[in-house]
């Protein structure tokens, strides 16, 4: 359809054609016409958030529990500054948002207008791609092509930057066209993988003695029918399963194959396996420096298959043999073809040693930490959460810290696109905004963002917008009063020195949920976890949960930096001896 | 610009080849010539901390609006795999090419390149005759002159530059302006 209409008109008409719903905004002078076409419009929803790093993490909530782009409308200056670090954390996390940002008048571009910034300057080294709009009649094709852009290849953010005269001019609209992978002149991501390559893929899995497949984010963000796939290729192959923390889900963590999280915080059997494997089958992942440990000791036997959409991931951290680019669903596809049609079969009698070594390093049980019958063990809190929960449809996001690696090692996820949390950029204060995000999109789940002390006030101020739309989320603090994780490197790295990583005031959370208009528990004893969470869960409002851990337990087993995955540290081990060496002089300088 | 040597010792993201000795290649970059194109390419290896030696950028298709970025570049060859696929990910990108990969693939040397220099030297006396006869040698040609000084234009490889230039310093060099590599291959093959 082509007609007359404002950019302001245009931007909304954009949005309804790409089939967005729900919208995460702040308004302010450089997009208030767009603001005064929201308010006399129907069909569309704007959440008003209290940040604007708030709306970007929210829309990234909203993207990872949808599989749909979010959508995010910021103002000039600081709205498109504040709006920095969500796309950052989208970039990494491969998070496809369109962000769109006003800007000052196109008369005053250069002259340090008020409330003016470059904001395709700054958001350029943080976004795939951006645009600056300066004639309203290329304003649909760049807002198409934005949704096209931000949600093919490998997915991500994507700013465009609108000046409110241009918001203002009348121009002709055109809707999408029909097959944008078509007419785009330069952007074509490859979507199937070589044919010869896979089928080399399946012979060398099917030759292996010791498999492992490493999966990650690529195969949620490929959508559930990847997840499917991937679960057919375990049954049929019989191959241990590992998954980063953004990968998980994709297999559930029921499966009989599953072998927990690999990498820096993952569990003895996944790292084990991996540092011993002969083949490495990694589906969607990216060879993250919290996945491999120490570069030249990483799974130093294996054949290594790499099936990437990105070429780019390719050969950038770990050198691959067999290199397949494409989308993990497309290739899935076809390798699950070839593996179901040909006489190819696993090495039963291989994979049956193979198996019984697994087994041997699961027996070592390394999430096992000392109960304590007085005082609540955050990974007690959290395995209760986990089965008072896990029957229903939940949706869980973390903040970043230990809690947000304990979440991962005792939060058991069965289905795709329930779990969000940052993993790239590691961005704290994510898990409040993103759980608004993924609970507007899911109005009857149960929405919580396992959270930590020190996490939660870096967004606390979305309380209130979760209070204002009626969105009943959960936040469930692991309160131990520190910055955990910035505890446990001081122990680890600097003598102990506690520097500035504990809270001396924190807020009263019972009060401060209260005051935002929402429900507030405390519980610092084991006995009345249960009944706690099950009274947190039947309340329809939003919750702050107070909950009061071990001030000083750590998160095991870790591979210290500059070490291999053979080379963790198990809990039972981690003795004050044991952590004050764990690093060596040149691992220190790592991150 | 030179972090991925430094730290290879120190950094959790140092790459099992760093020892792999350093090697120069030249990449042709087609872009969609629209703002910020430039910037997109040269923020791409600040922000990674890629090396540029020389770049080169011109519209050369007008009717098209593409623009032909040249870049000579140093790194070990999974670095220069990586700038490749790097550049080639970005949504105005047409298509790069690694000039000097495709020089070897057909058994040649390198590719043609080529730079252009405006050098302009200021003397009397012997010094000042030198200087013309040395660049006759060169084939620069003098393309602004007064009794005082010369500024000669000389084209070629880059090293026969750098040679003129070198030659010129002890017989009153005051002014270099150098253009940056441009190249094609060889060949009846274009990009």
């Amino acid at each position: 359809m082509t007609r007359e209409m404002t950019g302001a008109e245009m931007v909304i008409q954009a949005l309804k054609d790409q089939g967005v719903e729900t919208i995460f905004g702040y308004p302010g002078g450089a997009v208030l016409p767009i603001y005064d076409e929201i308010i006399q419009q129907e069909g569309l929803e704007h959440i008003l958030v209290r940040h604007e790093q708030g709306a970007g993490h929210a829309a990234e909530g909203y993207a990872r529990a949808t599989g749909k782009p979010g959508v995010v409308l910021v103002t000039s200056g600081p709205g498109a500054t504040n709006m920095v670090t969500a796309l950052t954390d989208a970039l990494l996390d491969s998070i496809p948002l369109v962000c769109i940002t006003g800007q000052v008048p196109t008369h005053l571009i250069g002259s340090d207008a008020f409330q003016e910034c470059d904001t395709v300057g700054i958001t350029r080294p943080c976004t795939k791609h951006n645009w600056l709009v300066r004639d309203v009649d290329d304003l649909p094709r760049i807002l198409h092509e934005a949704f096209y852009v931000a949600t093919s290849g490998r997915p991500g953010p994507v700013v465009v930057d609108i000046p409110k005269d241009v918001q203002f001019a009348k121009g002709t609209y055109q809707g999408p066209t029909s097959n944008p992978s078509v007419s785009h002149k330069s952007y074509r991501p490859q979507l199937k993988g070589d044919a010869q390559a896979i089928r080399i893929a399946a012979e060398l899995m099917a030759k292996a003695k010791k498999p492992i497949l490493y999966t990650g984010g690529g195969v949620i963000n490929s959508g559930p029918q990847a997840s499917q796939l991937l679960r057919e290729l375990v049954s049929l192959t019989n191959f241990p399963i590992t998954s980063t923390l953004m990968g998980l889900g994709a297999y559930p963590a029921s499966g009989a194959n599953w072998l927990g999280m690999l990498g820096m915080h993952g569990t003895y059997e996944a790292n084990m396996a991996m540092h011993d494997c002969d083949v490495m089958v990694c589906v969607g992942a990216r060879f993250d420096d919290r996945i491999t440990g120490r570069i030249d000791a990483f799974a130093p036997n294996a054949t290594k298959i790499h099936i990437d959409i990105d070429p780019s991931s390719i050969n950038k951290n770990v050198k691959v043999d067999l290199p397949i680019i494409g989308d993990v669903g497309h290739v899935l596809e076809d390798l699950v073809r070839i593996w179901r049609t040909s006489s190819l079969k696993a090495d039963a009698t291989a994979m049956k040693a193979w198996w019984e070594q697994i087994n041997a390093w699961r027996a070592r049980n390394c999430l096992a930490y000392a109960p304590n019958a007085d005082i609540i063990m955050p990974q007690y809190a959290l395995q209760r959460l986990y089965e008072k929960t896990k029957d229903r449809k939940t949706y869980i996001s973390t903040e970043v810290g230990q809690h947000q690696m304990w979440a991962a090692q005792f939060y058991g996820f069965e289905e795709p696109n329930r779990w969000l949390t940052s993993g790239g950029l590691g961005t704290m204060g994510y898990g409040l905004p993103a759980i608004i995000g993924a609970q507007v999109a899911h109005r009857d789940a149960l929405c919580i963002d396992i959270a930590g002390d020190a996490s939660i006030l870096m967004n606390i101020q979305e309380m209130s917008t979760a209070v204002q739309f009626g969105l009943p989320v959960k936040v469930f603090i692991l309160n131990n009063q520190y910055m955990g994780m910035v505890r446990q490197w001081q122990q680890l790295l600097h003598g102990n020195r506690l520097s500035h990583s504990y809270t001396e005031s924190l807020p009263d959370f019972v009060k401060l949920a209260e005051a935002y208009g929402g429900v507030g528990f405390r519980v610092d004893k084991p006995q009345d976890l249960d009944g706690a969470i099950d009274e947190m869960i039947a309340i329809d409002r939003p919750v702050i949960f107070d909950c009061r851990v071990a001030n000083l337990a750590n998160c095991f087993p870790m591979i210290p930096s500059g070490k291999a995955h053979n080379e963790m540290l198990l809990p039972d081990e981690a003795n004050d001896e044991a952590v004050a060496n764990a690093i060596g002089a040149a691992g220190k300088a790592l991150v | 610009m030179n972090a991925q040597n430094n730290t290879s010792a120190l950094s959790a993201y140092f790459l099992a080849e760093v020892s792999d000795k350093t090697e120069t290649h030249t990449l042709s970059v087609l872009v969609d010539n629209e703002p910020g194109v430039l910037a997109r390419v040269i923020g791409l290896f600040s922000g990674r901390g890629y090396n540029i030696d020389s770049l080169t950028v011109s519209e050369t298709e007008h009717e098209k609006h593409l623009s032909r970025i040249t870049i000579v570049t140093t790194g070990t060859p999974m670095v220069i795999e990586q700038i490749r696929h790097q550049l080639d990910r970005l949504v105005p990108v047409h298509k790069v090419t690694d000039l000097t990969v495709e020089s070897q693939r057909n058994n040649q040397d390198k590719p043609l390149e080529r730079e252009l220099a405006l050098v302009k030297v200021v003397g009397s006396g012997d010094k000042r005759l030198e200087a013309l006869r040395l660049s006759d040698a060169f084939r620069a040609t003098v393309i602004d002159a007064t009794t005082e000084h010369f500024v000669f234009e000389i084209t070629g490889r880059s090293s026969k530059i750098e040679q003129f230039i070198s030659i010129m310093k002890p017989l009153g060099l005051v002014e270099v302006s150098r253009t940056g590599v441009a190249a094609v291959q060889r060949g009846p093959e274009g990009l």
